[in-house]
């Protein structure tokens, strides 16, 4: 096993097809940087626009009005039913089909209130963050509502016993504690959507990360290290994602429970002395054997 | 009129055969019932005798489904035009809430909040007062009730007794005209029930109009004025806490004292 382990690393680093001199040299090429930001960029707004509508939709379909809570209960419907690729190909027409001088001017005046050059109206970021974004608020929805329903009913019948209206009940006691719930998942989900921001490479041509090292190595066809820098990249991205949610979920832990959780540094310490203080317990004690209490 | 003077003469609570059902479960069968201002009213019965459901139907939390409630000579949750009821909107119920504190069993503070925090959101957040004049409030009412040292402590970190004191303190700090008290002791260690009962024994002193649902006897003859014990939806026997306690007419009443005493 380990001799195959071995023999797979060193396969993996003398291989020339990987090239990994070529990946060195242009890891940090300007292009590759600019694409990677773009690509932050992009996972940014679009979940920006993915809390907040998911946040709207869960509200919505807990409305007690049944037309609000329907209206929500069709877009989730919808947006997830659709497979979000489709849904990008279908901004990116937009943003196409609007290519057209536009212009909205006020009936029978003849007076323009503002028209576009053509690609403006729709530009590709926009239908980028629109598609992403608008889909994943039917996600986040979910995530949203299981938080809200999370919070045990007491909470919500001592704010009402005060005074406090539905909104604000919501927005005071209700979310603050739903958000211990609902960071975890929603943290998985800016990951997925870092990566997920490579499907727009192929339906708008946008150039984020994915798409700047495609028109790399489609002039160069080496492919395979091109492909390599974008996924150094992307883990480097992912794993800086991944250590934000973690102290997310600690800011969020206050009150719900006694003490926080270390954080990785603390742990690395506490692992340290926890192995010291054990190897000299386990000089100190001999065989322990149980031996009952003696009474007088 | 202002909250905590009411009128004399007129009752703070008035129930005329108020009935509630959950699905087909009758949980409330005709309950009336007469609380004065200043009057502390203990209700006591066994578990399921819907005793708690009418506390919660005081304050809107349940809708009561038949018979008429009043508090305070407002219509619980209703206005009456014409001879026909027409349900108030969310804003109206909420501020007359605002106006009847209530003690949970399971104390319900906010855990996200300190104990100061707990106490104060609901003048900020309700009555629009500035922090600053509810952070005082705030502050006197968690001396009364012995935690003024306490108020940056998050719920998780006091006890059940002391949860519980904060809880009575916050609902306080609406300056309710009536408390209403849901099993306020249930959920507590033997040890530290007597905290909690003094500080509700200190409210009723000072003629805060209050009605408890406890098994605390002992808590029922001391302060109650007036003993109601409910069984099965309905009022079995009610008037003087010493009287009823020590020579129930009931036998139904006779059984569950027996039981607690």
């Amino acid at each position: 096993m380990l001799y195959l382990l071995v023999a797979l690393i060193h396969g993996l680093a003398t291989n020339p097809n990987f090239q990994w001199g070529l990946i060195g040299h242009n890891l940090f090429d300007g292009f590759v940087l600019k694409g990677a930001v773009r690509t932050l960029m992009l996972t940014f707004l679009s979940m920006l626009v993915g809390v907040a509508l998911g946040t709207i939709l869960a509200i919505m379909r807990m409305s007690p009005v049944p037309i609000v809570s329907g209206a929500a209960w069709v877009y989730i419907w919808f947006f997830r039913g659709t497979p979000v690729y489709v849904q990008l190909l279908f901004w990116g027409s937009i943003a196409a089909l609007t290519g057209q001088h536009v212009a909205v001017q006020i009936p029978l005046t003849g007076i323009v209130l503002f028209h576009t050059s053509p690609t403006q109206l729709v530009p590709l970021l926009l239908a980028a963050v629109l598609g992403l974004g608008l889909n994943e608020g039917a996600y986040m929805a979910e995530i949203v509502r299981a938080g809200i329903l999370s919070v045990g009913e007491g909470q919500v019948e001592a704010a009402s016993s005060l005074g406090m209206r539905r909104l604000q009940t919501l927005r005071l006691i209700v979310l603050p504690q739903a958000m211990r719930v609902i960071i975890p998942p929603t943290g998985n989900e800016t990951i997925g959507m870092l990566k997920t921001t490579s499907l727009v490479s192929a339906a708008l041509a946008y150039d984020e990360l994915l798409q700047s090292v495609t028109l790399v190595y489609q002039v160069t066809y080496q492919i395979i290290p091109w492909l390599l820098i974008a996924s150094i990249w992307y883990l480097v991205m992912t794993s800086v994602l991944t250590l934000g949610q973690f102290y997310l979920e600690r800011h969020f832990a206050r009150g719900a429970t006694r003490s926080l959780p270390p954080t990785p540094l603390q742990r690395l310490r506490a692992l340290f002395v926890r192995n010291l203080t054990m190897f000299h317990a386990r000089q100190a004690t001999e065989s322990p054997t149980r031996t009952r209490r003696e009474w007088p | 009129m202002s909250a905590g003077e009411p009128a004399l003469g007129r009752p703070m609570v008035l129930a005329e055969g108020v009935r509630k059902s959950f699905g087909r479960v009758e949980v409330l069968r005709g309950i009336d019932m007469q609380v004065m201002p200043r009057e502390v009213v203990v209700i006591i019965g066994p578990s399921g005798s819907g005793k708690s459901t009418f506390l919660r139907c005081i304050n809107h939390l349940e809708k009561i489904n038949a018979g008429r409630l009043w508090v305070d000579g407002e219509l619980v949750g209703y206005r009456q035009r014409g001879g026909k009821l027409h349900e108030l909107k969310e804003n109206e119920v909420a501020r007359k809430r605002s106006e009847i504190g209530m003690v949970f069993q399971s104390f319900n503070l906010f855990p996200h909040m300190t104990a100061i925090e707990n106490v104060m959101v609901g003048p900020v957040q309700v009555k629009g007062e500035s922090k600053a004049e509810a952070r005082g409030r705030a502050q006197g009412l968690l001396d009364r009730v012995g935690l003024g040292d306490r108020g940056d402590a998050h719920p998780a970190q006091l006890s059940g007794g002391q949860q519980q004191r904060v809880a009575i303190a916050r609902a306080l700090a609406m300056q309710p005209k009536l408390m209403l008290f849901d099993e306020p002791t249930s959920a507590l260690d033997p040890e530290l029930v007597g905290e909690v009962l003094d500080a509700m024994r200190g409210l009723a002193a000072e003629g805060m109009t209050m009605i408890v649902v406890t098994h605390e006897i002992g808590f029922a003859r001391e302060v109650g004025d007036a003993l109601v014990f409910m069984d099965g939806g309905v009022i079995v026997e009610a008037g003087n806490p010493r009287e009823i306690i020590a020579n129930p007419q009931h036998e139904r009443t006779k059984q569950f004292l027996s039981k607690v005493l």
